[in-house]
C-alpha cells in the first residue's frame, strides 16, 4: 500500500486540475470496480456491487484535488506572481519548490518584508530561472503544486498531499479488499474540496445515495504544545466524526460506526472538529438531504508542503470502511 | 502597466446606433437586486417578439429559450444579471432625511456627496456631505460610517418613500468618444450582450438565456435558473472591473490590474467562486486568435460571477465567465470602451457559431 501512497501523493493535482491524479486513480482501480464514470466536474466515480434486500447506495467520497498556486501576473523581470487555490498559509510558501502541470519546477522568493513579519501571499513570487519575461516558461492562468518527496518515516508517513490522498489511497484499498458487499457502492475520487467542496456536491446530486461516507484528514491535537483543541492523536486510530464547522454528522451514522468498530476490534477516535469541513456536508445538503458520516485520520501540519500520517491508522480506517461496506448498514 | 494598446485615432466602434440606444436605456434604468422590475421590462419588450420560449421565474429570472436547427445541438445556457448594487432606505428621519443600506458590494468612502434616484418613480436625492468649511481636519481622516450618512429628498418628495425603497447613483448614460460613462455597465454590458445574440442566433446551438436576478447579493437567480434549464454547459456574460492605471507613487509594476481597457473581451480561469472549464477557456481562446478578435485573460483571484452558482448545480455544469472590463466597477460611474464590448460581442457570436458536441466529449485535461 505504501507504493500506492508514493504514487498518489508525488502526483500534481490542485482543484480544478486534477486531471493527472485522476488517470493515476482509474490505473490503481483497474477491474475492481464493476462501472467507472467521470462527471462534469471531472470526479470520477467507481461503482461496486449490486444493491441486496438490505442494503443501500453508498457514497464514499475522497477527494484527489490538492492546494496549489495559479499564475496571475509575469513581470517585466520574469518573475511570477500567483494567486491561491484553497487554503494556503503564506509562511509555508517562503523556499518552498513548485511543480507545474507541465513539468516547469521553480521556487517561491519574497521580498519588501521586515524580519519576522508574516508575508503576504503578494509579498512572494515564482522564480522558475527566467531571466526576462520573454524566457519566461510560464503564462497567466499556469497551475503548480508544491513539490516534496513521499517520506516513509515507518509507522509516520509524510508528504505534501496527504490532505487527501492518503484517502483516495484508503478507497482503493477498500475497494481492493472488499470480497462482497449487499451494497451498491459509488466511490467518488472528488474534485475541487479545497476550493469549496464542489466535486462533491455535483456527485452526490448524480450518485442520489441513501447513505454517504467522506473521509478526509482532521487536525490532531498531539504535538508538543497540545495548543490545538482536539482530542485526536495519530495512532489512536481511525477518527469517528461527529462534528465540524461544516456539517454535524448523522448520530445514528456515527453511532453505527462506533458498534461496528468496537464489534470488530478496530481501534477509533472520536473527532470534534471545531474549523473545517469535508465532502461529508455536499452530501449531506444534496437533493432532499442524505444521512451523512466522515471517517478521518488525524493528521499534523495540514496545507504545509509535510502532512504526517500514522499508517497504522492507515490500516485500520481500510478494515473499519471494509467492515461497514460488507454488512447491511442500520439506522435506528 | 504601461502597455496599454493605444486607442486608435481613426477607429469606427463597430456597435450600431440601435444597441447603444437599448444599452443606453438599461443603465439609466433602477434594478437594484431584489427589485429588477424595470430593467426585466426592457428584456421582456426586447426578447419577447425573438424567443421560442419566454417566461419569469420565481425569483424574478427572464428565462428565453430558442432553438437551433441541427442535428446534436449543444444546450447551451447564457447568463447575464440585470441586478446591479446599490441602496435600500431603512428609516425616515425628520426633515425627510433617510438612512439606508448598501445592497451588494460598495465601497461606503464613495458615498458621501453622490445624487441618488430613490425607489421606481426616480425621486431625486442627494447623500449629503457635511461641507468642508466645518469640518476638522481630523474628520477629514477618518472614513465616514454607512450609519451616519443620510439621502436628503427634502419635504415633499420625502413623503412619497418608504422603507425597502431602492436607490441607484443618478448618473446618466454617456458616450465619450471611445468610451462609455455610466452606472450599472455590470451587468447591463451582459444584458445587452444577450439580447444581441438573441436577434442573431447560432442555428447550431439550443440558446438558452437566463437574465438573471440577486447577481450581487450571491449568485441566486442563476441558481434556480440553471436547474430550470439543466443545459450541457454554461457562460456567464459580465463586467469585471480593470485596474490598469499607473502606479504613479511607486516604482513598482502593475501586478493587479485584473483587466485592461482595450485589450478585448475578459475570459476567465479562476476567481472564487468558479474553476473555468479549460476546454471552454480554450474554446473561447482559440475563437478569438482565429478571427482575430483581441482577448485577454482576467488574472485569476477573487470575484465571483453566475458561473459560481451554474457550476454546481444539479450533477454539475462545464462553466465559464466571459466580461466587458469596465473601470471604477460598483461606484457611481463606470468607464468602459465601446470596442471591448463589441469584441465581446463578436467573439461569443463567433464561438457559439462553431460550437459542437465534441467539445465537451473528452475530459476535462487542463
Amino acid at each position: 500500500m505504501k507504493s500506492l501512497i508514493k504514487k498518489l501523493v508525488e502526483t500534481p493535482g490542485p482543484s480544478g486540475f486534477e486531471y493527472q491524479i485522476r488517470d493515476v486513480i482509474r490505473e490503481a482501480i483497474g477491474n475492481t470496480a464493476d462501472e467507472i464514470r467521470v462527471d462534469a466536474l471531472g470526479s470520477l466515480i467507481a461503482k461496486r456491487g449490486t444493491r441486496s434486500e438490505s442494503g443501500m447506495r453508498v457514497m464514499i467520497s475522497a477527494h484527489i484535488d490538492e492546494i496549489g498556486l495559479m499564475v496571475t501576473h509575469i513581470d517585466d523581470n520574469g518573475f511570477a506572481r500567483f494567486t491561491n487555490i484553497g487554503g494556503i498559509n503564506p509562511l509555508t510558501c517562503y523556499g518552498g519548490r513548485v511543480l507545474f502541470m507541465d513539468g516547469t519546477r521553480g521556487v517561491i522568493g519574497m521580498d519588501g518584508i521586515e524580519r519576522g513579519k508574516t508575508p503576504k501571499l503578494t509579498d512572494l513570487f515564482i522564480d522558475v530561472g527566467a531571466t526576462s519575461k520573454e524566457d519566461c516558461p510560464l503564462k497567466v492562468s499556469d497551475v503548480c503544486g508544491f513539490e516534496r518527496p513521499f517520506l516513509d518515516l515507518g509507522k509516520r508517513l509524510v508528504a505534501k498531499s496527504m490532505d487527501d490522498r492518503i484517502a483516495a489511497a484508503i478507497a482503493i484499498e477498500v475497494l481492493r479488499k472488499l470480497e462482497s458487499t449487499p451494497h451498491e457502492v459509488h466511490f467518488v475520487f472528488s474534485t475541487q474540496e479545497e476550493v469549496g467542496l464542489r466535486g462533491a456536491t455535483t456527485a452526490a446530486f448524480g450518485v442520489d445515495p441513501d447513505v454517504g461516507f467522506a473521509v478526509d484528514v482532521t487536525l490532531s491535537g498531539d504535538t508538543p504544545r497540545r495548543s490545538t483543541k482536539m482530542m485526536t492523536a495519530l495512532g489512536d486510530g481511525p477518527a469517528i466524526k461527529v462534528r465540524d464547522s461544516s456539517f454535524i454528522a448523522d448520530p445514528r451514522l456515527v453511532d453505527w460506526m462506533v458498534k461496528t468498530a468496537q464489534g470488530a476490534g478496530i481501534p477509533y477516535q472520536l473527532e470534534v472538529l471545531e474549523a473545517g469541513g469535508t465532502d461529508g456536508r455536499a452530501i449531506q445538503m444534496t437533493r432532499s438531504g442524505v444521512p451523512a458520516g466522515c471517517v478521518s485520520i488525524a493528521c499534523r501540519y495540514i496545507h504545509s508542503p509535510s502532512e504526517m500520517v500514522d499508517f497504522d491508522d492507515v490500516d485500520n480506517a481500510v478494515k473499519l470502511l471494509v467492515k461497514i461496506l460488507s454488512e447491511p448498514i442500520k439506522l435506528d | 502597466m504601461s502597455k496599454n494598446r493605444e486607442v486608435s485615432t481613426n477607429h469606427v466602434p463597430e456597435i450600431d446606433t440601435q444597441p447603444i440606444q437599448l444599452l443606453e436605456k438599461l443603465c439609466n434604468a433602477s434594478a437594484v437586486s431584489g427589485d429588477e422590475h424595470e430593467v426585466r421590462q426592457i428584456v421582456l419588450e426586447e426578447v419577447s417578439p425573438l424567443g421560442d420560449e419566454v417566461k419569469v421565474d420565481a425569483l424574478g429570472n427572464v428565462l428565453v429559450k430558442r432553438l437551433g436547427q441541427r442535428k446534436n445541438r449543444v444546450r447551451v445556457m447564457l447568463a447575464a444579471h440585470m441586478d446591479e448594487i446599490g441602496l435600500m432606505i431603512v428609516k425616515k428621519h425628520d426633515n425627510s432625511l433617510f438612512e439606508f443600506d448598501l445592497v451588494g458590494g460598495i465601497d461606503e468612502r464613495q458615498l458621501p456627496g453622490k445624487s441618488v434616484l430613490v425607489g421606481r418613480d426616480h425621486l431625486p436625492g442627494v447623500i449629503g456631505a457635511k461641507p468642508i468649511h466645518m469640518t476638522t481636519t481630523k474628520e477629514r481622516k477618518n472614513k465616514i460610517p454607512v450609519s451616519s450618512m443620510r439621502i436628503d429628498l427634502g419635504p415633499e418628495i420625502g413623503d412619497r418613500v418608504k422603507p425597502g425603497d431602492r436607490a441607484t447613483f443618478a448618473t446618466r448614460f454617456e458616450i465619450l468618444g471611445p468610451s462609455i460613462c455610466a452606472k450599472a455597465l455590470d451587468n447591463r454590458f451582459g444584458v445587452a450582450i444577450l439580447i444581441e445574440l438573441l436577434r442573431h442566433p447560432p442555428d447550431t446551438i439550443d440558446l438558452l438565456l437566463a437574465f438573471t436576478v440577486q447577481e450581487e447579493v450571491g449568485l441566486r437567480g442563476a441558481r434556480v435558473a440553471a436547474y430550470t434549464f439543466d443545459p450541457d454547459m454554461a457562460v456567464a456574460v459580465d463586467s469585471t472591473p480593470a485596474y490598469d492605471l499607473p502606479h504613479w507613487d511607486e516604482e513598482d509594476e502593475n501586478v493587479q490590474y485584473n483587466t485592461r481597457l482595450d485589450g478585448g473581451p475578459a475570459i476567465y480561469t479562476m476567481d472564487r467562486a468558479t474553476i473555468a472549464d479549460r476546454r471552454l477557456v480554450y474554446w473561447l481562446a482559440e475563437t478569438a486568435q482565429d478571427e482575430g478578435i483581441p482577448w485577454q485573460l482576467r488574472q485569476p483571484g477573487g470575484g465571483g460571477t453566475d458561473a459560481g452558482a451554474i457550476h454546481k448545480v444539479r450533477s454539475g455544469i462545464p462553466s465559464i465567465s466571459v466580461s466587458v472590463p469596465s473601470r471604477y466597477a460598483h461606484t457611481a460611474a463606470g468607464i468602459a470602451r465601446l470596442d471591448d464590448w463589441a469584441n465581446t460581442q463578436r467573439l461569443l457570436q463567433a464561438a457559439l457559431a462553431r460550437l459542437t458536441p465534441d467539445l465537451l466529449s473528452g475530459e476535462q485535461r487542463g
